[in-house]
């Protein structure tokens, strides 16, 4: 852990160590209510918020808990801001918390904001993880968005609620049903292990002409 | 900052250990784990009550202008309404002292301009396809004729169940009047009777849920609102 620069702290779980794409975890509320840019984006949001505030507040008092209450003192404190994201949702954004339903409260067992907690803050600064929740919270976001963007283009015809089809789109519906949630993450999947297998025999390649 | 933040993590590193190494501290050890959880937890009660408390008013505010709202759209031509809880199987005007409004079931009864009486709202969750239905609907408590609905929570699934609320046709047929008991058919077999409703193609249940729902709403309620006069009491300026 200490080999890294604050900088590589921020930028490892945008892309190199996605939290979704890359190390799976937190897949529940990634399929279960991206689809639409909408709900993505409330989602993202509500586990930006719970994912910092936890890493902040257990980074801080680190030293005062015993190792062998850690892990339900890391749920407590995340299910803490779960609720808190709950009820702030219920009341500024009424609309996108219906829509996201028994989901935000599910946030709690989201693995990748324990596992954040488990591998970084506990063992690093407040100021790292900071950048280190930052980063996987964008990361994270960034993951769904492509989801929600997939799946509501495909599924309804439009984007961010604006409609890009002419009225003769014939809707995808199973794109917006748990299956189509599934289908997208795997063809996403898909095309960056690709990406990634072609880049390597390209380096192969070039350090064998050199 | 960096400095405190240091020093805290040496301690971790020395602390723990020692309580490894030395069995008669587990006993000091035992009551600090409880006391780290049992603090832990009454600070989160703590923060997690102040923000309900900031936040609780907006939700209920919120709640009501949406029910406000749904009373307004299944029973057309109501400019004001007013509340009845049921407690036990008779229907006042005033909860009993000491209790939550929350607690009854509530039926609302809607007038127009006149002060004429328009018909009653309620609402009723039963099974769909998915989850429970919930549906307001208005009607004339002495008629049986339905007036309007809309479904207030629905879990149905998207492009074919959600029909039951997205597809206006569908919706259209609960305000043209339909007469309980409704009975949902299959589009285009109807044979003009008045209680019929063409059922959504594909999603045959959820369209069944929503007949049964008003159709036992309707038996539900109607004899409860034959005991009180609906007509005389002055409606009361909707909050």
């Amino acid at each position: 852990m200490r080999s890294t620069t604050p900088s590589q702290d921020l930028i490892r779980g945008i892309w190199k160590e996605n939290p979704v794409l890359i190390q799976m975890l937190g897949l529940c509320p990634a399929l279960a209510v991206t689809n639409t840019v909408k709900n993505a984006l409330a989602m993202s949001a509500a586990t930006f918020f719970v994912l910092t505030c936890s890493s902040i507040l257990i980074s801080s008092v680190k030293s005062l808990i015993p190792k062998e209450v850690r892990i339900s003192s890391y749920i407590l404190v995340i299910a803490t801001f779960v609720t808190l994201a709950d009820m702030l949702l219920q009341a500024y954004a009424p609309v996108q918390h219906k829509e996201l339903g028994a989901f935000i409260a599910l946030i709690v067992v989201n693995c990748m904001i324990l596992g954040r907690q488990e591998a970084f803050s506990s063992r690093n600064t407040v100021y790292r993880s900071l950048l280190d929740a930052i980063g996987t919270g964008i990361g994270f976001t960034i993951a769904l968005l492509m989801l929600g963007g997939f799946r509501e283009i495909l599924g309804i015809g439009t984007f961010f609620d604006i409609p890009l089809f002419g009225p003769d789109f014939e809707p995808w519906v199973v794109m917006v049903l748990p299956a189509g949630g599934f289908l997208t993450l795997g063809f996403i999947v898909l095309a960056m292990g690709y990406h990634e297998e072609r880049k390597k025999a390209r380096a192969v390649r070039e350090g064998a002409s050199a | 900052m960096n400095e405190r933040l240091k020093s805290d993590e040496i301690e971790v590193t020395v602390v723990d250990p020692e309580v490894q190494q030395e069995p008669e501290e587990s006993r000091v050890s035992t009551l600090r784990l409880v006391a780290t959880l049992a603090i832990a937890g009454a600070l989160a009660g703590l923060l997690i009550v102040m923000v309900n408390l900031h936040t609780k008013p907006i939700i209920d505010v919120y709640r009501a202008e949406q029910l406000r709202l749904a009373v307004y759209e299944v029973l057309p031509g109501v400019t004001n309404y007013r509340t009845l809880y049921r407690v036990d199987d008779t229907l006042v005007s005033e909860v009993p002292a000491g209790a939550k409004a929350s607690d009854f079931r509530q039926a609302y009864v809607g007038y127009d301009d006149d002060g004429d009486l328009v018909g009653v709202a309620v609402s009723r969750g039963e099974s769909g396809f998915a989850d429970v239905v919930l549906v307001i609907f208005g009607f004339e408590p002495d008629t049986g004729i339905v007036l309007g609905k809309k479904v207030l929570e629905s879990k149905e699934t998207p492009g074919l169940g959600d029909k039951i609320f997205k597809d206006l046709d569908f919706v259209q047929q609960f305000f043209d009047r339909p007469q309980t008991p409704l009975k949902a058919i299959k589009a285009g077999t109807g044979k003009g009777l008045p209680g019929e409703i063409d059922a959504i193609t594909g999603a045959t249940i959820s369209s069944k849920v929503v007949v049964s729902i008003i159709n036992n709403g309707v038996a539900e309620w109607q004899p409860l609102l034959e005991q009180v006069n609906l007509e005389q009491t002055l409606p009361e300026e909707a909050q």
